[in-house]
């Protein structure tokens, strides 16, 4: 990277700003310029650069004026299953074809609402269904780290690996994303980036195309736990379009970075530690809580009996509300259209070319669970274990925990293709780590920790009670600090793609 | 429990996707695979446990029962992939 300015955290950023160092229009070129220059990276779908400049020298504007916002002249990618007005949205799906909305997510309106510049559309997996990108329809993104001295093409993760890609390879300082079973922890740990994952209905869900309604969350990635606790603040907060968003005033997240953690309790959960886990990952896991309690807390090994039960009840879960919530791409509305002698045979016609074999796949999973005869022993049986997933982290908060670290991923980056079976399932173990998180409705911060044998790059996860993400921002920064990897740019990948 | 071809074939068409016969037998292996996977949770007894039904215990908002927005067809329709005026075509549904 040429520009230094493509290098600066989001919060030396608004500093930079603020003092007139910079304009927001060469920030927003900066950022333009090494977009055109990784596109091979394939992070961004669509490119905003004409409404970035507007938006950009409107925050010139209110920077002169004394006006601006929280995030006044901050350049941002959208993952692509936010609802942009105007700007074309596909989820990653080709069933939305040229769908351009006529309305704005509330999460990004909120951006906006503070000052945010829009980049661009940043892919994902289509409909947010996969662990790598793959499954995007646009091809898969690719991620900036490669293993030392190899040129091999590995996944950023996914779902949100267009906003992995783009915020680790300098294309934009922070990002949004959405994480239903682990699709903003997992990118970040493959990618060396922050991410996490509020408390369900800290955000708005309205304008998020929707995947499964009770897990999805929105949230954001940026290089530091600081940015991305500044970003929070910006999106979260309480929308009478959606009603499963929480009415509660919304705290100054940044001011919990840097707060001490000197006498917190941090859970260890014997459970994590699952079968064939890489000596590597536990490694670091057991450093991150040398590093906490050298930080003043306390390590205390707890237990999360269910654990083992998530992922399959979250295989039941996802895809039943998904295939509800798919049911509207029919060819009528929006989206493609493929004819049918009547209209049946268009539905089905439609559908057959429009979603890949993934979304596919989980349709036809939820649409039998859900079907006559199965609806108990299916839905509302996972259902029940969700209750009994929430009821361990109950105890544990109960009994005195203050957040649960664990790791975030059974890995680092894998290749491009390598997961390819036919077996689908060995993608899903990708979320083992992540998925209790969601099915308990609680958050969940990926923190860069550290790095593989090959120089890939390896996160922790802490997880937290509901709504106190300040705790998770200040335990994650102990973190932080203590691996000490943001200083010496050890976080930033060597540049071969420009 | 496994699925057998004809109920993978009843199950696509609940779920309004067109399949290709040749397509069947793989579909099938790959809904197997998923459903041998959340097999795992027959091992757990839950016949005393309530089902989850909101992840966070509030108390649903209700709203004035108003309109609040639309009258706006040509926003409502812009994206269509057929219309005619005001409206969405589709293939004859009544004959």
């Amino acid at each position: 990277m040429t520009n230094s300015l493509n290098d600066l955290t989001l919060a030396d950023a608004l500093r930079g700003l603020a003092k007139k160092e910079f304009s927001a229009v060469e920030l927003t070129e900066a950022h333009l310029g090494a977009m055109e220059k990784a596109r091979v990276l394939n992070a961004y779908l669509v490119e905003t650069p004409e409404k970035a400049l507007e938006m950009a020298k409107t925050s010139d504007s209110r920077i002169a004026k004394g006006e601006a916002g929280p995030l006044e002249g901050i350049p941002l990618g959208v993952k692509d299953m936010f609802a942009t007005e105007g700007v074309r949205t596909t989820a990653g799906s080709k069933i939305l074809d040229d769908f351009r909305p006529p309305y704005e997510s509330t999460v990004t309106s909120q951006l906006w609402r503070d000052g945010a510049v829009l980049l661009g559309k940043l892919n994902n997996d289509e409909f947010a269904m996969g662990s790598s990108n793959e499954t995007s329809a646009f091809g898969p993104a690719i991620n900036p780290w490669r293993a030392r001295g190899s040129s091999e093409n590995l996944v950023p993760g996914g779902s949100s690996g267009g906003s992995s890609a783009a915020v680790a390879a300098r294309l934009c300082l922070g990002a949004t994303g959405t994480d239903t079973g682990g699709s903003i922890r997992q990118p970040a740990a493959f990618t060396g980036t922050v991410g996490i994952k509020p408390t369900y209905g800290r955000c708005s869900r309205w304008g998020i195309v929707a995947f499964a309604s009770s897990l999805d969350q929105a949230g954001p990635f940026a290089r530091t736990v600081k940015d991305t606790a500044i970003l929070l603040r910006s999106m979260a907060g309480h929308d009478p379009k959606d009603t499963t968003s929480v009415d509660m005033p919304v705290p100054d997240y940044a001011a919990a970075v840097g707060r001490s953690v000197k006498g917190l309790r941090i859970g260890v959960p014997k459970e994590y530690r699952v079968e064939g886990m890489p000596p590597e990952i536990e490694k670091l896991w057991m450093q991150g809580a040398e590093w906490l309690k050298a930080a003043g807390a306390e390590v205390v090994e707890i237990s999360l009996p269910h654990t083992k039960y998530a992922l399959p009840a979250y295989y039941i879960v996802a895809p039943a509300e998904a295939s509800s919530n798919l049911a509207r791409y029919d060819g009528v509305r929006y989206g493609m259209r493929v004819p049918g002698r009547d209209v049946i045979e268009m539905y089905e016609n439609t559908r057959a070319a429009g979603f890949g074999p993934e979304v596919r796949r989980r349709i036809m999973i939820g649409t039998y669970v859900l079907s006559a005869g199965y609806y108990d022993a299916y839905y509302v049986k996972a259902q029940k274990v969700r209750t009994l997933i929430k009821r361990d982290f109950d105890e544990a908060f109960a009994a005195g925990i203050d957040a649960v670290l664990t790791p975030t991923t059974p890995s680092p980056a894998f290749a491009i293709g390598s997961k390819a079976s036919a077996d689908p399932v060995e993608m899903y173990l990708n979320d083992v780590f992540t998925v209790t998180v969601n099915m308990a409705g609680l958050p969940g911060i990926a923190v860069p920790a550290g790095h593989s044998a090959e120089g890939l790059p390896l996160g922790l996860q802490l997880i937290g009670r509901p709504f106190d993400e300040e705790t998770l921002f200040s335990v994650a920064h102990a973190v932080e600090d203590a691996a000490g990897l943001i200083a010496g740019a050890a976080l930033k990948p060597e540049v071969w793609w420009s | 429990m496994a699925v057998d071809e004809a109920t993978v074939r009843r199950v696509a068409r609940l779920a309004r996707i067109a399949v290709n016969p040749d397509e069947i037998p793989h579909l099938k292996e790959e809904l197997n695979a998923i459903l041998s996977f959340v097999e795992e949770l027959s091992a757990l007894d839950v016949s005393d446990v309530e089902p989850l039904t909101s992840v966070m215990p509030m108390k649903m908002k209700a709203r004035q029962d108003g309109v609040t927005d639309g009258g706006d067809a040509e926003r409502v329709l812009m994206n269509a992939p057929m219309r005619e005026g005001d409206f969405y075509i589709v293939p004859k549904v009544v004959e």
